[in-house]
């Protein structure tokens, strides 16, 4: 990290944590994707999650996603919230041993000296009702604020993951501003830059938090939404329905990734519809369920092919 | 005898998993050890973040050697069984076995020597059962997760089994679980001291933890942490706000407790108090300081870090105290956001929101819970309009940002956001104390516009569940119907109030679709013929009967708390039409002292012979057949007539101080006055006349019209008592 211009640092820029992250993870072996392209909400979303946690292949990758919740929009005005932000996510299967200590000698690669800082794992246990899956792990505190979710995956999509994978996040805007000593998201030095070449983090979002915040909570067009809910389910369920197929005696599946794609879409329509505050409380729940059958059949139909685990 | 040193290394254990799974394993090992026959003389657990620990002291180095006997077939059974016997037992031939008689004949039985095995052998076997199945509320699978793999509460790394007497090198227990060989080796704290330890006994142990930097004891880990957060709050003018449950949880969150105080900018104690703590309890589990002169909270905090840090936690205050800041500065805005919108526009939004499936919307039940409250109103001196009012808002906070954030301030908000909106004070606070009392040490509403809505709330609840004919049953009570009924008993009780339980029922139930299924037998005598709306209304009755009776085993466990007979409060209850919860506790008192005096004593003596008597006749003539009243005329002894002159002044007398009773209980001005207790000293005067009737008249007698007279007139004794309980309840 000595060898680097200070501007690179992460303890200086927001893309020199990102970076130091990327480094350090591909050092280990990691690929290292870029984010998907589909609006989600969280990086398990990121198909080389939801769906690479399946079936028996090793699989070790790390990319960053941006996130999206509609409901944690608060017009630019709180320093902590936002409705789009970036994860940084860590995927490895099955999880190594010395996951724990990984994941530390990550915090130290990014200047979080233990002997220093109070670093510790507080029981959380995981669960998105979207996507069937759960796990059991940790909130990784640093001086009593959560930087990283740790999760051993017990199950995705419905299905059993054996092996399991380990899943890192890291909250990049969190653990930036407590790297760079920041109160407030939109001051974060985003290029490590000073003066006039200095682009923070408000530079970048800010208009776009009040811009969405807008359009989440007051004008997002619900009529379309809906609609876009339901032809998403329906794609969803077309594609799934036209991608298996039966090759000497064996049943493959030939399109569980667009299928996937549907759903993820279905899911995010959700979380627009859920902050437009237009779905009642019992709706949601049949909302959300309609999402989780998505994702196990789209989870069913990956186990049917070649990076499923398929022979 | 040898000891035994157990531990179970993992990643992080969670905190309140911690106390529950050191005494599980404590129970598992130490039951097993028993039942192998190596009893042992003390155990103790411990649990840290990362270890579970087990020491069993005083455990026998083997299992004594037992004498097994096995029973065979009869003497001169087939050779054949004879020879599967001989097998079974170990036999080389029949001349080894000793003969038996028994009930049918004699049998052989087999004496079989079991020589006892090396308790390490025992522990090798015992431990690897424990582990595998251990009772983790949840547990999880890791790594290559193959079939068969071990499941434990997080990943688990290392276990020490070592056994034997103190004055030698222990051995290690040896076994293999999950890929994980038992051995003798731990770590210390995570970041002070990762290296390995070899440890022998739990002496060194103990003694080699504290060296690396982990306090075993949760207990020591928690005195130091209260010990060290009082002295830096003392020594800076302040008092710690103590809270066993974070305190526990804390201990649970640290191997070396490090205790360093923090603070916050005081802008932010303009936040309500029970937020600030919520915030810095809940979120970061933090201790929270006040003033001990102002009684008010101060701006500093008390945080229990893990570690010594080499600039004296000079960067973990200045972390927390950017973490409590952001948080606080999250509670402000919410608090500020809330503030911008009035209660009442938030109601419309209930619409969208199921309460219940079968009992509609939070809409709905606010108002329902309206109606009733204005109902109440009048009956527990409250304000009608305030009631309504208060009742109306009193769920409002529900949908605000600082309940959404923390459910536990719910209510309380609510207070805070209806005195910003200038509401009524008593409105204002019958929106914080609408959902009390909670529990057992629970503040009763005390105010009767309070009184209305707490109580409109739960017996909104009660009503509708019972509607629904959804109970609570012994082990399941989802929605607190327990705690409800019990709640309304004590706002009943505490402020004296007079309500007709069942009349407000009744009224309650029209607002619901009664559903029952019942057997067509269940229903009442001509119940099945009547009308559609008739039985509605009959329904209602039997509902409110059924939700009486709940009443009724609350109170019973209520009063039985308090040290009353609950067969007292059986024989109020077996009266007709009591529903009054106060009437019925105020009787069931003054009869609990009426019996402990000689009159009632003697009176109760007096009432049973009656009663056999009359039970046995009645079995003869029919029930009832004496129920007409006692004719003087055909009184011939003296004693018989002063008995009936006695038993009927003594009648109006009781039932003018129960007349009084109902009247006056609960009333402004009745302080001084037991009523119910004069009603059951009337009675007593009974007692010399009973007693001399019994002394001297036969009331079995020859001729049937006198006979029959005297039973009567011991009808009429039984019918006086029942004035003020049903006395064939009472037991003893």
């Amino acid at each position: 990290m000595a060898d680097l211009p200070a501007h690179m640092r992460p303890e200086r820029s927001f893309q020199g944590l990102i970076l130091a992250l990327q480094r350090y993870w591909a050092d280990y072996g990691c690929v290292i994707l870029q984010p998907y392209d589909m609006e989600v909400g969280a990086g398990t979303f990121h198909p080389a999650t939801t769906l690479r946690a399946l079936g028996p292949k090793p699989w070790n990758a790390a990319y960053v996603q941006p996130s999206r919740r509609p409901k944690d929009g608060r017009y630019g005005e709180n320093p902590n919230r936002l409705q789009h932000y970036y994860q940084f996510q860590v995927i490895l299967k099955p999880n190594p041993p010395d996951l724990q200590e990984l994941y530390l000698k990550s915090l130290y690669a990014i200047g979080i000296d233990p002997a220093l800082h109070d670093i510790r794992f507080v029981e959380d246990d995981w669960e998105s009702p979207t996507l069937g899956a759960w796990g059991l792990g940790w909130e990784c505190w640093c001086d009593g604020m959560e930087v990283s979710q740790f999760t051993y995956f017990q199950q995705v999509a419905g299905f059993e993951c054996a092996p399991v994978s380990g899943e890192l996040t890291y909250g990049l805007e969190r653990l930036a501003m407590y790297v760079q000593g920041v109160e407030r998201v939109y001051d974060l030095n985003f290029n490590g830059r000073d003066g006039a070449q200095k682009v923070s983090y408000g530079d970048v979002f800010l208009q776009a938090e009040q811009e969405y915040s807008r359009h989440n909570f007051e004008h997002a067009d619900t009529d379309m939404l809906f609609e876009q809910f339901k032809m998403a389910e329906a794609a969803c369920r077309k594609y799934l329905a036209a991608g298996w197929s039966t090759e000497s005696e064996v049943k493959r599946h030939l399109m569980a990734l667009p299928a996937y794609d549907q759903c993820i879409k279905a899911s995010h329509v959700f979380n627009l519809l859920d902050a437009r505050g237009v779905i009642s409380v019992t709706e949601r729940q049949s909302y959300i369920l309609r999402v989780r059958e998505l994702a196990k059949a789209c989870g069913e139909a990956w186990l049917a092919t070649e990076a499923g685990g398929l022979a | 005898m040898p000891d035994l040193l157990i531990e179970l290394f993992s990643e992080e254990i969670p905190a309140r998993m911690q106390p529950r799974a050191a005494e599980d394993l404590r129970k598992l090992v130490t039951d097993r050890l028993v039942a192998a026959g190596l009893v042992y003389e003390g155990a103790k657990a411990f649990a840290t973040p990362r270890r579970l620990a087990l020491t069993v002291q005083g455990v026998p180095a083997r299992q004594p050697d037992v004498k097994e006997e096995r029973k065979g077939p009869r003497v001169g059974a087939p050779a054949g069984a004879i020879g599967g016997f001989l097998k079974a037992a170990g036999l080389a031939s029949i001349d080894q076995a000793t003969v038996q008689p028994d009930k049918k004949g004699d049998f052989y039985v087999a004496v079989i020597d079991k020589k006892g095995r090396a308790a390490i052998d025992v522990i090798g076997e015992i431990v690897p059962e424990v582990v595998r199945n251990f009772p983790w509320p949840k547990a999880m699978r890791w790594g290559e997760a193959k079939p068969g793999a071990l499941s434990w509460v997080r990943p688990l790394h290392a276990m020490i089994a070592t056994f034997g007497p103190d004055t030698e090198e222990p051995e290690i227990v040896r076994f293999e679980i999950g890929g994980i060989a038992s051995g003798d080796a731990t770590r210390g704290h995570r970041f002070l001291a990762p290296e390995p330890i070899k440890v022998r006994r739990f002496d060194d142990y103990v003694a080699k933890l504290e060296k690396a930097k982990v306090v075993l004891d949760p207990e020591r880990r928690k005195h130091i942490i209260l010990t060290e957060a009082r002295t830096l709050a003392f020594a800076q003018g302040f008092e710690l706000v103590e809270d066993e449950g974070l305190l526990t949880e804390v201990a649970g969150l640290v191997e070396w407790p490090v205790v360093l105080m923090g603070a916050f900018d005081a802008a932010f104690l303009a936040i309500p108090a029970e937020v600030i703590r919520a915030t810095i309890r809940n979120n970061q589990k933090c201790f929270v300081l006040r003033d001990p002169q102002a009684a008010k909270l101060v701006n500093r905090f008390i945080l229990v870090a893990n570690t010594e840090a080499k600039d004296g936690g000079k960067a973990i205050v200045a972390g927390n105290e950017r973490v409590i800041r952001a948080r606080l500065s999250d509670a402000k805005f919410f608090y500020d956001t809330d503030l911008k919108v009035k209660l009442e526009d938030r109601l419309d939004k209930f619409k969208g929101i199921v309460f219940h499936e079968k009992l509609g919307t939070q809409a709905d039940r606010i108002a329902r819970i309206e109606k009733l409250a204005a109902e109440l109103a009048p009956m527990v001196g409250a304000d009608k309009a305030k009631a309504q009012r208060a009742a109306r808002l009193c769920k409002a906070d529900l949908l605000t940002e600082m309940v959404g954030e923390f459910p536990e301030v719910q209510g309380l908000m609510g207070r805070y956001y209806a005195e910003a909106q200038g509401e009524d004070e008593a409105v204002a606070h019958a929106i914080e104390d609408h959902y009390k009392p909670q529990g057992p040490t629970d503040l009763v509403p005390a105010d009767p516009v309070s009184i209305a809505v707490a109580l409109a709330d739960k017996l909104d609840m009660l009503v509708g569940f019972w509607a629904q004919d959804d109970k609570p049953t012994s082990s399941r009570d989802p929605y607190g119907l327990r705690r409800a009924a019990l709640g309304a008993i004590r706002i009943v009780l505490d402020n004296q109030l007079r309500l007709q339980l069942r009349t407000i029922f009744v009224q309650e139930l029209s607002h619901h679709l009664v559903q029952r299924a019942m057997p067509d037998d269940k229903w009442p005598v001509g119940h099945r013929e009547l009308s559609v709306i008739h039985q509605g209304a009959q329904l209602r009755e039997l509902v409110a009967k059924e939700l009486l009776e709940f009443f009724a085993d609350r109170l019973k466990v209520q009063l039985r708390e308090q040290g009353a007979r609950y067969d007292l409060v059986d024989a109020v209850f077996a009266l007709e039409r009591q529903d009054d919860v106060l009437l019925i506790v105020h009787r069931v008192n003054a009869l609990g002292n009426f019996l402990n005096t000689e009159d009632g004593v003697n009176l109760l003596a007096g009432y049973r012979r009656a009663a056999n008597i009359l039970k046995i006749e009645e079995r003869k003539d029919g029930e009832g057949a004496f129920n007409e009243p006692a004719n003087p005329e055909l009184m011939s002894h003296p004693l018989e007539r002063h008995l009936w002159n006695t038993i009927q002044s003594t009648r109006d007398e009781v039932l003018d101080h129960v007349s009084l009773a109902e009247e006056r209980i609960g009333r402004p001005g009745f302080e001084d006055q037991k009523p119910f207790e004069e009603a059951m000293e009337s009675l007593s005067t009974l007692r010399t006349a009973v007693d001399a009737f019994f002394e001297e008249v036969t009331v079995n007698v020859d001729e049937k019209p006198i006979r029959e007279n005297r039973l009567r007139l011991l009808n009429e004794i039984r019918a006086a008592t029942r004035a003020v309980a049903d006395f064939s309840c009472i037991e003893g």
